[in-house]
């Protein structure tokens, strides 16, 4: 399993980093950086509450294969077609 | 340099028609499956020439299998938000007739029962009008076309923006796929109107006259908009070295504003074709390669661009609102002479932590501009931390 975020829906409040503190941290705005994504065995639990308690519905854990574009990963597009 | 799409036929479609001759339908497809020039462009290897260069026949096959039962839409994406790029608006004045051939042969291949054809406002927009009525007067296009007018910004362009905002809603990327969720709820091809155009060339040769130039990667001709200082269009096969198309620089930026800057005498080694840019640590982008004068700062330039590009953010994400402005003023900073080493590092910082964590790619091209800005520049950061400017030629304490 992988911690993804809609980076166009968090605002910043941070409970993730609380609740996570071993897989996410903050930037100087307050926003999420994560190192690695993926969540083992033993952490699901908490990750599952950060999803449920994130303010703006931001957090999802979801299947390492699957990917959306505003998370980052490569959905078959150009990017922008300046 | 070689011309398959430059080729001056303007409006006229009399003109078009005695160059290329008529469109090349092939018949609808069955529903839910590929038309048969699929396999024409899967076997020409044409690759999206909007910047990403994804393999179109890939996303040809990806949209008509999201589709479902309802038609797919075609976007053709000639918004060109970028400045140092040309070539849309070239590409559409001389050979406007290629571009919606292309777009009718991709419709076809789809499915699709409709062709939007997207430019930013205030340009070509009322001469493309007249050149869809005379052929929907003819009865070239088997789908509706139409033309329309979106704002002139840097993410205008960018494929679910451009998708929302002709939906009605504002022109800013979403986290929606494009091929999944597009126009109206609909799976949708959102392809550069260059892309297109080879399409068309593609539909009339086959694809071995297709891929008789350019790289065995990334075949056939391309676009490139030069800026030294004037910005021309030329067209060439794509793996044409950089020097062949401009002169001896300082510095010569790939790929545009979210590109990257190399050492002018490296860059004009290199080929311009995707994958041999990015391993230099650039980026081939839409074609774009733009000189730095003699005697003009890097870093300046750099600042004014980044400084730019902050102003241009949908600011809908953390980066985009916050870190965006907070290194281009850090790199305004620097480039006034007026940074401490300290400035410096939080700038490096600030600047690593842009790729990745955006609502869209709009931060990952800003930190690979200054990113490749701090490395390519770094006699000048050293300088001015001294207070002195190659450009301005004014010496100052940093304080």
């Amino acid at each position: 399993m992988e911690l993804r975020i809609d980076r166009i829906a968090c605002d910043g409040a941070g409970l993730c980093a609380e609740i996570l503190p071993e897989l996410v941290t903050l930037d100087e705005w307050g926003y999420p950086i994560i190192e690695d994504a993926r969540v083992g065995p033993g952490r699901r639990a908490n990750a599952r509450r950060a999803v449920t308690l994130c303010p703006r519905l931001a957090l999802r854990l979801a299947d390492s294969r699957q990917r959306t574009s505003a998370e980052g990963g490569a959905a078959p597009s150009g990017s922008r077609a300046a | 340099m070689m011309e398959r799409l430059l080729t001056v036929t303007g409006p006229d479609l009399g003109r078009h028609l005695t160059r290329h001759g008529e469109l090349p339908l092939r018949g609808p497809a069955r529903p839910g499956s590929l038309g048969p020039l699929a396999d024409e462009i899967a076997a020409a290897g044409l690759r999206g020439r909007g910047g990403g260069w994804f393999p179109t026949a890939r996303k040809l096959a990806a949209v008509a299998a999201a589709a479902g039962s309802r038609p797919p839409v075609v976007v053709v994406n000639a918004m060109e938000g970028e400045p140092l790029s040309a070539k849309d608006a070239r590409l559409l004045t001389v050979a406007p007739h290629l571009v919606l051939d292309g777009a009718a042969l991709a419709a076809e291949t789809i499915g699709a029962d409709r062709v939007i054809l997207a430019v930013p406002v205030g340009g070509l927009g009322p001469m493309l009008r007249g050149v869809v009525t005379e052929r929907a007067r003819r009865g070239i296009d088997p789908v509706s076309v139409e033309v329309v007018e979106g704002p002139d910004r840097f993410l205008s362009g960018q494929e679910s923006a451009l998708v929302r905002w002709i939906g009605g809603g504002p022109a800013i990327p979403t986290a929606k796929r494009p091929f999944e969720q597009g126009v109206g709820g609909r799976a949708t091809l959102g392809s550069n109107a260059e892309t297109f155009a080879h399409l068309a060339l593609i539909a009339r040769h086959g694809a071995s006259w297709f891929r008789s130039v350019g790289t065995a990667e990334a075949p056939g001709t391309m676009l490139v908009s030069v800026s030294d200082p004037d910005i021309r269009v030329l067209e060439v096969p794509v793996g044409t070295p950089v020097g062949a198309v401009t002169g001896p620089a300082p510095a010569i930026l790939l790929g545009g504003y979210g590109g990257a800057w190399l050492p002018g005498d490296q860059a004009r080694e290199l080929p311009l074709a995707p994958e041999p840019l990015q391993a230099a640590g650039a980026t081939l982008g839409a074609g774009i390669v733009s000189a730095l004068p003699y005697g003009a700062c890097g870093l300046r330039r750099t600042a004014a661009i980044a400084g730019w590009m902050a102003g241009q953010g949908a600011r809908q994400c953390g980066p985009c609102l916050f870190g965006l402005p907070a290194v281009a003023g850090d790199l305004a900073l620097l480039a006034d002479g007026r940074a401490t080493r300290t400035d410096v590092d939080r700038l490096c910082a600030r600047t690593g932590l842009l790729p990745g964590r955006g609502g869209c790619a709009h931060p990952d091209g800003v930190a690979r501009l200054v990113g490749g800005a701090l490395r390519v520049f770094g006699d000048e950061v050293e300088a001015h931390l001294h207070g002195h400017c190659v450009e301005t030629l004014t010496y100052r304490r940093a304080s």
